[in-house]
């Protein structure tokens, strides 16, 4: 009897402890659920100027976003507005379940702002360190934690050094450091490839697919499509302050493909009867473009052009790039 | 309520303050300026208070040699806490000048605000970090020049405690004024407008002055408002008047105070005038896009 008095209250406390468990998984179940990113017709205006005019789009946490746009579409703009760090003039938006701005929020996210310039009067180590203790990160786990993303972003032997001496591809591994700091649920990158040599922007990359596959929502502003095509889920792409188009990318990869047709003899009405498997369909001089609904018809596109009585020289798929949906969505001038 | 400030990133912004004027080297510089303006005051105050006791010794009155020594010790002292007011104001200006404007310039302030930190937390951690180092350079120069003053004559003059805060808050309000510039405007724009701001105190002290000396109301009142406006020369004049000898205030011979003294209640003015400034600065920077 006298054993047992302490092995029943270890076993009183076990059970509270299942109890607790099973309360921080369904938690823990619910915050994934909710959306990283979520805005409602968010809005800017500068003076009379709209930077960004109802932008309306949801994130999910784990997801790699890419936010495309030419210059000055106000994709910075947004993702400031998401920061809290410029006002919104209209709308609502939230991050992770929480409206921005929530200070105990920030402490999950992690941000890479573009033309970073950080406080140059420290080293690289002192330059984490602040950024963690901002974050309210435990002095011991930020200790282990910075040595280690030093390391991944490949600045241990320039720890010690002023960043005033650093060149611009370091600084954005010091700052792409900073951003992930807190293992953060969500990252904002504005640009995080601009000044990266080859090296750098395989780092960056790298780091983004790392990041993914710890489930952190990405969410990347860009204008180098083939950054965003290797590394992004999903892209929406920006013009005058608008979501103009959203695109999966494995529908990308699936369905949008433009073949190029090489062959002589067609006539205006075969060329016109291709309309049925495909769109966008350009023929000057025996050479046929254009974009198909779906991958597999192409055998039978095949067996038309033949029953048409052209001569097919070849037939080449070409996946149609992010750069030319990029053009074709924001036209030439670039959204100008 | 919320609470509008938490301990914890105050102290990291304010040490992150500290720190970044040791490494930029504004420290160190006014240090290097302050201990030359040191030197200059010391051997200048050595030659003239060995000169005035070296005449009144042949002259051999002993009763009117100490007063002559005392009286020209505490001139001269207000002379040097003059200019050590004026550098404390300048370094003021300058530390807090390009403080946000600076960092919103560079977007070095993005990665900081986007911590969980309040913005006003932010500003009032750094005035707290200007603050502290406004106290070290003021304490120690005006520090210097009442010892050296001390250690060549043995004159230590009355009130210096009370003076020597009220020439602090004077660097500070200066201070606080270009915190507050900088959360809305260029750097250049502020330290425009500190430095028009004090010419207009400098000058509106002086027609105050010289109007009370000549019973003129009218120029007193001008300065009075002046004063209003901005109270900074009001409280060099009070810290003036606390340090000046006794004999000087009552023969009106002190160039600094010597008529129309402001009242406590300026005093407790300049003290609300800077509380409202330093709100001000937070209210800005709080509502501004970075």
């Amino acid at each position: 009897m006298v054993l047992m008095y302490p092995s029943n209250s270890i076993r009183g406390y076990s059970t509270i402890g299942i109890w607790l468990k099973t309360v921080t998984f369904y938690y823990n179940w619910y915050l994934m659920s909710l959306p990283a990113i979520k805005t409602e017709e968010l809005r800017k205006v500068f003076g009379d100027q709209a930077a960004v005019k109802g932008l309306t789009l949801q994130v999910e946490q784990g997801e790699v976003f890419g936010f495309l746009g030419p210059n000055g579409a106000g994709k910075t703009t947004s993702m400031k507005m998401l920061l809290g760090l410029v006002a919104p003039t209209s709308g609502t938006a939230s991050l992770l379940g929480a409206p921005i701005g929530d200070l105990a929020t920030r402490a999950r996210i992690g941000f890479l702002p573009e033309h970073f310039r950080f406080q140059d009067w420290l080293t690289a180590r002192e330059f984490l360190l602040l950024h963690g203790q901002l974050l309210g990160m435990d002095a011991q786990d930020l200790k282990t934690r910075l040595e280690e993303l030093l390391e991944r972003v490949g600045l241990t032997p320039f720890r010690n050094k002023l960043l005033r001496t650093f060149s611009k591809g370091m600084l954005q591994r010091v700052g792409l450091a900073q951003a992930l700091l807190n293992r953060p649920a969500l990252v904002f990158l504005d640009e995080p490839t601009s000044g990266l040599d080859p090296v750098g922007r395989r780092l960056v990359r790298d780091i983004i697919r790392e990041l993914k596959e710890q489930d952190t929502c990405v969410f990347l502003n860009s204008h180098l499509l083939s950054e965003i095509e290797v590394t992004c889920d999903r892209v929406a792409f920006i013009s005058h302050g608008e979501v103009i188009r959203a695109i999966e990318m494995d529908t990308l990869e699936k369905n949008l493909s433009r073949v190029t047709i090489r062959a002589a003899g067609l006539t205006q009405e075969s060329i016109a009867g291709l309309a049925r498997w495909g769109e966008n369909i350009q023929a000057n001089n025996g050479q046929l473009v254009m974009t198909l609904h779906q991958d597999r018809d192409l055998p039978e596109i095949t067996r038309y052009l033949v029953a048409q009585n052209a001569e097919v020289y070849a037939i080449t798929p070409n996946r149609m790039s992010l750069e030319e949906i990029f053009i074709e969505t924001v036209g030439e001038d670039g959204g100008l | 309520m919320k609470s509008i400030l938490a301990i914890r990133p105050i102290r990291i912004v304010a040490r992150m303050t500290f720190q970044e004027a040791i490494r930029r080297r504004i420290v160190l510089t006014g240090l290097i300026l302050g201990v030359l303006f040191l030197i200059v005051f010391s051997i200048g105050f050595h030659f003239i208070s060995t000169e005035v006791a070296r005449e009144e010794a042949r002259d051999g009155r002993g009763a009117a040699r100490n007063i002559m020594v005392a009286e020209m010790s505490n001139f001269l002292l207000q002379a040097g806490l003059y200019a050590v007011t004026f550098l404390s104001v300048a370094m003021g200006a300058l530390l807090s000048a390009d403080t946000l404007a600076g960092e919103i310039n560079s977007g070095s302030i993005q990665t900081i605000l986007t911590k969980p930190i309040r913005r006003s937390e932010v500003v009032f951690g750094k005035w707290l970090g200007f603050a502290a180092l406004l106290g070290l350079y003021a304490l120690l120069m005006s520090g210097g020049v009442v010892l050296s003053v001390f250690f060549q004559t043995a004159y230590l003059p009355r009130n210096i405690v009370t003076g020597l805060s009220l020439i602090y808050l004077e660097a500070l309000l200066i201070m606080t004024i270009s915190l507050a510039g900088s959360s809305a405007m260029p750097a250049l724009a502020t330290g425009g407008m500190v430095f028009g701001l004090y010419g207009l105190a400098f000058l509106g002290g002086w027609i105050e002055q010289i109007g009370s000396a000549l019973n003129n109301p009218t120029a007193v009142k001008i300065g009075i408002v002046t004063s209003l406006i901005i109270p900074t020369e009001a409280l060099w004049r009070r810290a003036a008047y606390e340090i000046q000898s006794p004999l000087a205030s009552a023969m009106g011979i002190s160039p600094f105070a010597a008529f129309s003294v402001p009242s406590v209640l300026m005093i407790v003015y300049a003290l609300v005038y800077l509380i409202v400034v330093l709100i001000t600065a937070i209210n800005t920077f709080q509502h501004r896009d970075i």
